[in-house]
């Protein structure tokens, strides 16, 4: 009797049409996948599947609420393209988005009379620094002794997580809250607009949309962008050529790192006007921007696209929470297995796999 | 299997299946775009030597693979010993007495050669040291193949760990030992070696089949040859009845020039200066020890010697990858021993490095790999941008000047041949005007074809008046494009003399590291003596 055996070629080149075949399989499969979870819980996957895309984009509430949640999974998600662009596999956008929503606060409580033309801007700014800074320590750690920094920025996740954490339970813990664990809301000036019935702070939307298209022109047109793609493709080369990796990898976590922070400050001043424990500012953005990097196959303005259709699917993922009575961690394993399929999904787009009896 | 008995009576007069041990019979393979195996057919004889000669390119080890089961036909048959054979994987090509030896070795570097020859095989669960170490030594002997059992393949120079290799397949009781490349790592002597113990191996009933694209080989070592050209196979001839000129005719399709037109070049002053270099290799050894070198324009110096001896360090030491631990290093005449790599490259440091891979970017555009020495400046680097309207301009003139056969230049630079990507590297290196071009191992992998360009170009700089400094493992190479040659050995430069004075011997000896000659770095130096004069070391 013969067993057949799968065989693997490698794959010289993977044409185009393979890799997009690839993802719509992947994302099938992890559709099926997640049926099967849900059928395990005793839920009919059809049903949650339609109440799922019915809660993100099928109701104008629903639709708002999912570009609401698009915006900081956009502004985290185009800086870790640039990162992952560079080979610096950044996991940590989720602290950086923590610094970023730290400073700003920070700047909000104490500076609470300047007028918003000033306030705004200047919480922006120290918020992109806080982020930016907080990715920067992995990005030292590696220059200098080589640690890894997948391990570091994850870390430091915990650490800007707890800071966040001491922060509201102590020392900013506001005078009117009654006990709970929250800052003051902000002044009027540190709030930002947002469009009429809806939770959209436009000014963030229109920076990130603005981001993206300036990271994608960054990467596409200039000496640096051209400099980063040759180190991430092969830093091998990058160093022939005379170019400053370290540099590079830097500015590379610090850009990532600024943008992250940006939909921090997004999250407080424009959705929740105070600071919050972490799990109430952010359900995982940073986290889920790494499969909107990744869906996006590194270009920026797809990733306006992921990020869209992943805000969805959080919203989605709460509104089935509440209907079908799930755990909250449904959709963290969502992401989970999108990002697994994915992922397995480009072997295939490297491999030839055949099946032979 | 009556029908496949019947099968080989078709295909097969009975002659040859009295004395073939491989019949493959119309093995196509193809990958995506290319045909890698176009209908081969190949009869390998019980107990001789079968050259199996091609292009770079032309499905060689593609077939071989097919043979040991690593890739499955799509279509096509295999006999082995008459039988019509399913092999599916190593283990089924094992077990019909097959063994392959592929150009990359698969050893456990950190294991000795006793564990690697028995790694992987079932009765070596228990304690079978001392058994396979006696097997071990008793084949060593009969081929007479030099090998410690209890070295550490670290410890082993590419010439032994070869030999490991074959320890491997003959320890698993291979018949038919098939070689993939096997003396493109060689020293001549190691050749030579390997050559007397493939003999032997056949003079006990072994059979071989080793691969090449060298014609050399081919004559001195075969006894017959089957010529490859782009998947399909041309012809099997007796080695004795043919000769080089056929066989070259044969592989590459058309007439081939083997004389170099070297015009005569007056050598100007010093461009590249080494002075009582030092450096480390990547694990802190010594690796480049006191070289002094110095490299004139107009004039291509070429360093010989067995690849690990010092090169790969030497080159980047000069390029600025790796820190000089002693000594000087200065281009025209300024010091850039501490200078940063781009500011070496704006001193007109040029160099193709014999690892293809670290300067160029395999997934980028052919355009995009152009530009890597000059992306700074105007045209292509204006302010903090690139100009892709001078990008487009200046990469399809390189592609039109230099031919490099492409679909156009946003084709990905893996894409190429291999004859195509270095003309390509060296295309980029040489646009640069370089006042120093290093190129290393500048042909190893292409095909004869391609050499013959790639030569032309270094010529072409030399006579442009560029300082040259080759580094080849191919010695005819070095010989023929050199003005001066130097062996290295060890990171010592073992002997420096002009390549018409060049005796084979000697260069083999020194680069063995068995005969040192007296030092003399500088031209005037060379041609004023005799450099015969050498004693063994
Ligand atoms: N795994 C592979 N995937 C795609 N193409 C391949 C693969 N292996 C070899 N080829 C192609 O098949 C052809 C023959 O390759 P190969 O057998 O390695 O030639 P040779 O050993 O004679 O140099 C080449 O065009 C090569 O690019
Ligand atoms: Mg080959």
């Amino acid at each position: 009797m013969k067993i057949p055996r799968l065989r693997f070629e490698r794959r010289l080149s993977s044409p185009q049409w393979l890799q997009v075949a690839a993802l719509v399989v992947s994302l099938l499969l992890a559709m099926l996948t997640i049926a099967v979870i849900f059928y395990a819980l005793g839920v009919n996957p059809l049903i949650a599947f339609q109440r799922i895309f019915r809660g993100g984009f099928g109701s104008v509430y629903g639709l708002k609420e999912t570009v609401t949640k698009s915006i900081p999974l956009m502004l985290a998600g185009v800086g870790l393209t640039l990162a992952f662009k560079g080979r610096m596999y950044n996991i940590g956008a989720e602290g950086q988005l923590f610094m970023g929503a730290i400073v700003a606060s920070g700047l909000a409580l104490e500076f609470s009379e300047w007028p918003a033309y000033i306030l705004l801007p200047v919480m922006f700014l120290g918020g992109f620094l806080g982020g930016a800074l907080w990715a920067a320590i992995p990005a030292i750690l590696k220059a200098r002794f080589r640690v890894d920094e997948v391990l570091t920025s994850l870390m430091l996740v915990y650490v800007a997580s707890d800071a966040v954490k001491y922060l509201v339970y102590g020392p900013w813990r506001g005078t009117d809250t009654r006990g709970f664990p929250i800052t003051d809301e902000f002044s009027a000036a540190a709030q930002l607009p947002r469009l009429i019935d809806s939770r959209i702070h436009y000014p963030t939307l229109i920076l990130a949309l603005l981001l993206a298209v300036l990271i994608y022109l960054l990467v596409a047109r200039t000496k640096l962008g051209y400099e980063i793609r040759v180190t991430g493709e092969n830093p091998d080369a990058a160093r022939y050529a005379g170019m400053n990796y370290q540099k590079i990898a830097l500015l590379v976590m610090l850009i990532s790192g600024g943008l992250a922070g940006l939909a921090g400050v997004g999250e407080v001043a424009g959705i929740h006007f105070r600071m919050r424990p972490p799990e109430g500012i952010s359900p995982g953005y940073g986290f889920t921007a790494i499969i909107v990097a990744w869906l996006a196959r590194l270009n920026p303005l797809a990733a306006i696209l992921t990020a869209f259709l992943l805000g969805g699917l959080l919203v989605g993922g709460d509104a089935i929470q509440i209907a079908l009575n799930l755990p909250a961690a449904t959709v963290h394993v969502f992401n989970g297995v999108i990002l697994l399929f994915v992922i397995a999904g480009e072997l295939f787009t490297r491999y030839r796999i055949r099946l032979e009896f | 299997m009556p029908d496949d008995q019947s099968a080989i009576m078709v295909a097969a007069p009975q002659d040859t299946v009295e004395t073939a041990t491989i019949i493959m019979r119309g093995i196509i393979k193809r990958f995506p775009g290319v045909v890698a195996n176009d209908g081969a057919n190949l009869e390998v004889r019980k107990g001789e030597i079968h050259a199996l000669l091609g292009e770079n390119g032309a499905g060689k080890t593609t077939l071989m693979n097919v043979l040991y089961g690593i890739y499955h036909p799509d279509e096509g048959e295999i006999w082995v010993d008459g039988q019509r054979a399913a092999i599916h994987s190593p283990q089924d090509a094992i077990r019909l007495g097959i063994g392959m030896i592929h150009q990359q070795f698969r050893l456990v570097q950190t294991h000795s050669v006793t564990e690697n020859v028995i790694l992987g095989l079932k009765e070596s669960f228990f304690f079978p040291e001392r058994a396979a170490r006696k097997r071990i030594l008793e084949l060593t002997e009969k081929y007479g193949m030099k090998v410690d059992p209890d070295a550490r393949i670290w410890q082993l120079s590419a010439g032994e760990q070869q030999r490991v290799e074959i320890l491997k397949a003959l320890y698993r009781g291979a018949k038919i030992l098939i070689l993939d490349e096997p003396t493109s790592m060689l020293t001549p002597g190691e050749t030579k070696d390997l050559l007397n113990t493939l003999r032997r191996m056949t003079a006990e009933g072994h059979t071989v089949v080793f691969i090449t694209h060298k014609l050399e080989e081919v004559i001195e070592a075969s006894d017959r040859v089957t010529v490859l050209r782009q998947g399909k196979v041309i012809a099997t001839l007796e080695t004795a009845a043919t000769g080089e000129s056929k066989l070259a005719q044969l592989m590459v399709g058309r007439e081939v020039l083997f004389h170099l037109d070297k015009k005569q070049v007056d050598t100007g002053p010093v461009v590249l200066e080494i002075d009582k270099l030092s450096a480390l290799n990547d694990k802190g050894m010594t690796a480049v020890v006191d070289l002094s070198l110095e490299v004139h324009a107009g004039e291509i110096l070429g360093i010989a010697g067995v690849a690990g001896n010092g090169q790969r360090e030497l080159v980047e030491a000069i390029t600025g990858l790796r820190d000089a631990t002693g000594g000087r290093i200065a281009v025209n005449g300024q010091d850039i021993t501490h200078v940063p790599p781009r500011a070496r490259i704006e001193r007109g440091v040029c160099c193709v490095p014999g690892e293809r891979w670290t300067a160029l970017i395999p997934g980028m555009s052919i355009a995009d790999n152009l530009i890597l020495k000059n992306y700074l400046q105007p045209p292509i680097g204006r302010g903090l941008f690139l100009d892709r309207a001078a990008i487009a301009a200046y990469a399809d003139g390189l592609i039109k000047d230099y031919a490099i056969m492409t679909p156009d230049r946003r084709t990905p630079i893996k894409m190429l041949s291999g004859g195509n990507i270095q003309r390509a590297l060296l295309a980029r290196e040489i646009a640069c005007q370089p006042a120093l071009l290093i190129a290393a191992h500048p042909t190893s992998g292409l095909d004869v074809g391609a050499t013959e360009t790639i030569w032309q170009l270094l010529l072409a700089e030399r006579e442009r008046g560029t300082a040259v400094l080759l580094i080849s493992e191919d010695l005819e190479e070095t010989l023929s494009l050199s003005d001066r040659v130097a062996v290295i050995f060890e990171g010592q430069i073992m002997g420096l003399f002009p390549a018409k004075d060049a005796n084979l011997e000697q260069i083999s000896l020194m680069m063995a590291g068995a005969l040192r000659l007296p030092v003399r770095s500088t031209l005037r130096q060379a041609q004023g003596s005799a450099y015969l004069a050498g004693e063994p070391a």
